[in-house]
């Protein structure tokens, strides 16, 4: 019904190219967010979507509709914008109605609507203020209620939880996730916060430069990234990426003449104090620099042979020793290229081939 | 606290009052006490008439002339000038070396002086040698009495104030445009909003702080017209452009009854007055500001 397809799509500010060949399809229904670092594209892709930006290249189709020049009104999306963009001199429910009027909807479904509306997000009390003396949740909620009372079938959201506060953040991020299966439209959400896609999107796109870098589940994502940039990108701390000259002497074995990289997830390390090397893993002495204790996890900065690495450890005590062994199953480690780019195909298999020691004598 | 620290603020504020109170209030209290006597300038003697004076002005036909004078000239120039510098504001308000231009021809008869404005139009409505009689007579229209015809000539002072002031309004006007947010006319775009209605709803409400402060500093300034009157036309013909503040110099200066230009001075006064008034009141009740 509502599927959004971009196809090579392409956009300039004057000479900057900012997307090139971008090629994405939204299915209908999901909650897909689009993550990466500022000025990666990913808001004015969605503008795009939108149609307040003019893509300079492309197609975008909604649903089994071309929208290339079709106005913003026309396109059956609503945007739920970053400060809101909410009409200061209109009271709260000449804000949510001001679409409909537009459309000449009559005036009792106009005050059905409203009234619906404003019940499900909570505003019945406040339709007569104007946004000024609300609370920054409670404008929140207004651009909310004014984007859902067009029932649009597609919702675009601009990093709309970006100027709340952390509390705050969290009730509005799981009231969308519920939005969405109770409205079951195409939600696209925009944001730079790695933690809200991960823990909103059913679909997650992560972009750079204009490219995207992966598109998938976010348990896929982390499990399985396509590249280095996702694998960082993805889980905090990142992903520990070293060089293959770095690794290589800890491995049994010759890596691939392909692989660039080597990377292993912080959580996936243990630590202990004994040297005990075992077979099927790296195992290499550290010297731990800083300790962060978030309560249920710790997290450890280490410096190594291998360069500065980090750790996670769950439910444990704290280490206070400062010399301490790392040791990672070779099963858990990722190999990029020498593009960062993943592969696959040497780490099932070197994993097998390769006896790992430990210390520098193989 | 030492003598000079409390001190201190006074001294600094007192140049300001002084300049202040010397040029602004005893003038005006000092007019306000002259409308209550006749006097002519040289004689020491003031003779205190009460009311007279005023009761003089109300009943002299020529003044009720030069109020409903006044009144028509600012209506007409204030209404002309914002309606004409708020469309030029709009087509303005784009980026681009040519709107950056226009912008700037527009305001330049602002810094020019009013005299030499006033000479030039003069010139330019000449309805014998005038270039826009001349212009005029180029597309086949009836050359225009202009100046010279009590019917025409209060509009063409209205047009050379609308000319002089357009393009400072509109420069402020721009500026009231560029600081409405962006993000709340494409939330108008999305919500199918046309032309029209953007233009209502949006622009109008989030510009009305500058809207009403532009009226009512216009309303003020055409209320005092001078210049463009005392060298233009002299009040003529026929009194048809005679205005309050041409008149009062008129009485004072020429005729030297200043007990009489006084009281119509006092009447100035309260006029602006109510206008500022009016302007604090709608500002604070009806006006939306961010």
């Amino acid at each position: 019904m509502a599927q959004i397809v971009l196809k090579q799509i392409e956009k300039s500010f004057k000479q900057d190219k900012v997307i090139e060949g971008l090629d994405l399809t939204i299915e209908d229904g999901s909650f897909t967010v689009l993550v990466g670092p500022s000025g990666c594209g990913k808001s004015t892709t969605l503008r795009m979507i939108a149609g307040l930006e003019k893509e300079t290249g492309g197609e975008i189709w909604i649903g089994d509709q071309c929208v290339n020049g079709v106005e913003p009104g026309k396109r059956n999306v609503a945007m739920v914008f970053q400060n809101y963009a909410l009409y200061p001199m209109m009271t709260v429910k000449e804000n949510i109605e001001f679409g409909l009027v537009n459309r000449k909807v009559p005036r009792p479904e106009r005050e059905r609507l409203v009234k619906e509306i404003t019940e499900v997000v909570g505003l019945a009390e406040y339709l007569h203020k104007k946004p000024q003396a609300l609370s920054g949740g409670q404008r929140q909620r207004v651009a909310l209620a004014r984007a859902m009372v067009k029932s649009p079938a597609v919702f675009l959201m601009d990093e709309p939880l970006s100027n709340l506060d952390a509390k705050l953040r969290h009730q509005m991020r799981t009231e969308l996730i519920q939005l969405h299966k109770r409205l079951g439209a195409t939600f696209v959400f925009v944001t730079h916060d790695q933690v809200e896609a991960m823990s909103m999107g059913d679909r997650i796109v992560i972009m750079n430069k204009g490219l995207i870098q992966q598109a998938d589940g976010p348990m896929k994502i982390y499990d399985d990234p396509d590249n280095v940039f996702t694998a960082q990108f993805i889980g905090t701390p990142p992903m520990n990426v070293m060089d293959r000259e770095r690794i290589q002497p800890y491995l049994n074995g010759q890596l691939h003449d392909d692989i660039g990289q080597v990377g292993f997830r912080p959580e996936k390390a243990t630590m202990s104090l004994e040297s005990r090397p075992q077979t099927g893993h790296v195992h290499f002495p550290a010297h731990i620099m800083t300790r962060e204790t978030l309560g249920a996890e710790i997290i450890y900065q280490l410096e190594s042979a291998l360069g500065l690495v980090s750790v996670k450890s769950f439910l444990k005590p704290l280490e206070s020793a400062s010399e301490v062994n790392i040791t990672v199953s070779m099963q858990d480690l990722y190999y990029f290229d020498r593009n960062g780019v993943r592969a696959r195909q040497h780490e099932r298999s070197e994993a097998r081939e390769l006896i790992v020691l430990g210390g520098k004598h193989s | 606290m030492t003598f000079w620290s409390r001190f201190r603020p006074y001294v600094m504020v007192a140049p300001s009052i002084v300049i202040f109170s010397i040029f602004f209030i005893y003038p005006i209290f000092y007019m306000i006490f002259l409308s209550f006597y006749n006097w002519d300038f040289i004689n020491p003697v003031k003779e205190f008439v009460g009311f007279n004076n005023f009761v003089e002005l109300f009943k002299d036909s020529a003044f009720l002339q030069v109020l409903s004078n006044s009144l028509n000239y600012t209506l007409l120039s204030v209404s002309l000038s914002i309606v004409i510098s708020l469309l030029l504001a709009i087509w303005l308000n784009r980026e681009g070396a040519w709107y950056g231009f226009v912008q700037g021809a527009l305001f330049s008869p602002h810094i020019v002086s009013l005299v030499s404005v006033s000479l030039v139009w003069m010139w330019l409505m000449d309805p014998k040698f005038g270039l826009l009689n001349g212009l005029l007579d180029m597309v086949g229209l009836p050359k225009l009495e202009w100046l010279s015809s009590p019917d025409s000539s209060l509009l063409s002072l209205v047009l050379v104030s609308v000319w002089k002031g357009v393009g400072y309004n509109a420069l402020i006007f721009i500026a009231g445009l560029q600081s409405i947010p962006k993000d709340v006319y494409e939330a108008s775009a999305l919500d199918e909003a046309n032309w029209w209605r953007k233009f209502y709803k949006i622009t109008l409400p989030m510009l009305s702080p500058t809207l009403f402060f532009l009226i009512i500093i216009n309303l003020i300034s055409s209320f005092q017209v001078f210049e463009t009157i005392a060298i233009m036309t002299n009040g003529g013909p026929i009194n048809s452009t005679n205005t309050l503040v041409f008149y009062i110099y008129e009485y004072g200066f020429r005729y030297f009854k200043i007990g009489y230009a006084s009281a119509a001075g006092v009447i100035l006064l309260v006029v602006v007055g109510l206008l500022t008034l009016v302007y604090f009141k709608l500002l604070s009740r009806k006006v939306h500001y961010q």
